[in-house]
């Protein structure tokens, strides 16, 4: 019964630590900040990951940051303003729109429609080529052509 | 002639951004902090206990912030090159030991020189991301306001030195205070 317990424990231990690190809250509504923040902040050492994923050492001390300021009774919108000040864009999840960004929100959009204009022209041009009459001449060609498929099929 | 002339311009346009979308190195983060003035910090001094070592002593000259760590393998390649730099131009060097331990520096500059004017310890890293720090090693060059004009990432080389560092040092001398 003592073993299962201390296995029990040990795996316990295990899953506290594979996920971020266990941290006390005054408040839920301070937890939920707190997880939200760590998933909208990018991690910087690793490629495309948050800061809740990211076991680097960096993403560690930035958690641990961002858990001190939330405690501190900073405000959401501090926390990340400390952090874009020290490192930029990047560390943002959802780039904020302005200038240097405004094509990384906006050319899927621009692209799009681009898209469907020349689709509409390709179709107007294709609407307007009117089907293609053949003449009695062209008719017993093609009649010809098809028949002896259908001859070498049967061979 | 246009039904082949889209395919082409499309493909031209997009080897266009395929080249410099793929020539750039996603691992490099532009500092925000460039042309901004260096943050501040006041850390104990590697060398002598008791000292610190702040920013603050430095204004007036053109210096270079180096974060290095004894843990940090690029850092040993790199050392060389800022010991070298040194001693042919004496540039005043403050070394940031970033979250390592003092023994561990102190005897890695035992052993493999120390070029520094002055080593601070971060132990916690507070000053590392005070300074946007997110891979060691990383050099700041300070201007004599006391303003960061420019950051390099990852270790310096001999090549960087000559082609990067040491004009921006030569220019930044000839700025006045």
């Amino acid at each position: 019964m003592r073993w299962m317990a201390m296995a029990l424990l040990g795996l316990w231990v295990v899953t506290v630590q594979a996920n971020v690190e266990a941290l006390q809250f005054d408040t839920p509504q301070m937890e939920q900040r707190y997880r939200h923040l760590i998933n909208e902040l990018r991690c910087l050492v690793c490629q495309n990951q948050n800061l809740a994923d990211s076991n680097a050492e960096l993403a560690q001390d930035l958690r641990r940051k961002t858990y001190e300021m939330i405690a501190a009774g900073k405000s959401d919108e501090e926390i990340i303003d400390y952090m874009v000040a020290r490192y930029g864009d990047f560390v943002l999840y959802r780039p904020p729109v302005k200038g240097s960004t405004a094509l990384l929100w906006f050319g899927p959009f621009l692209i799009f429609i681009v898209a469907f204009v020349l689709l509409l022209r390709i179709l107007r041009r294709r609407g307007k080529q009117a089907d293609v009459v053949l003449s009695e001449q062209e008719r017993e060609q093609a009649r010809r052509l098809l028949d002896d498929n259908d001859e070498d099929m049967k061979r | 002639m246009n039904r082949y002339m889209w395919p082409l311009a499309i493909f031209l346009v997009l080897s266009g951004l395929l080249y410099v979308g793929l020539g750039l190195n996603p691992r490099e983060v532009p500092s925000p902090l460039v042309g901004k003035p260096a943050p501040a910090f006041t850390l104990p001094n590697l060398h002598e206990a008791g000292k610190s070592v702040s920013p603050a002593d430095f204004k007036g000259q053109v210096w270079l912030l180096n974060v290095w760590a004894s843990w940090c393998t690029s850092c040993r390649a790199e050392h060389q090159v800022i010991v070298e730099m040194v001693r042919q131009h004496a540039v005043p060097v403050v070394g940031l030991n970033y979250k390592d331990e003092e023994r561990d520096a102190q005897y890695w500059l035992k052993r493999f020189g120390d070029p520094y004017v002055a080593s601070a310890v971060d132990a916690e890293g507070q000053a590392g991301i005070d300074w946007g720090v997110y891979g060691v090693p990383e050099t700041f060059v300070i201007d004599r306001k006391g303003m960061i004009r420019y950051k390099h990432i990852g270790p310096l080389t001999t090549e960087s030195v000559q082609t990067k560092i040491l004009p921006l040092l030569k220019q930044l001398e000839g700025e006045t205070a």
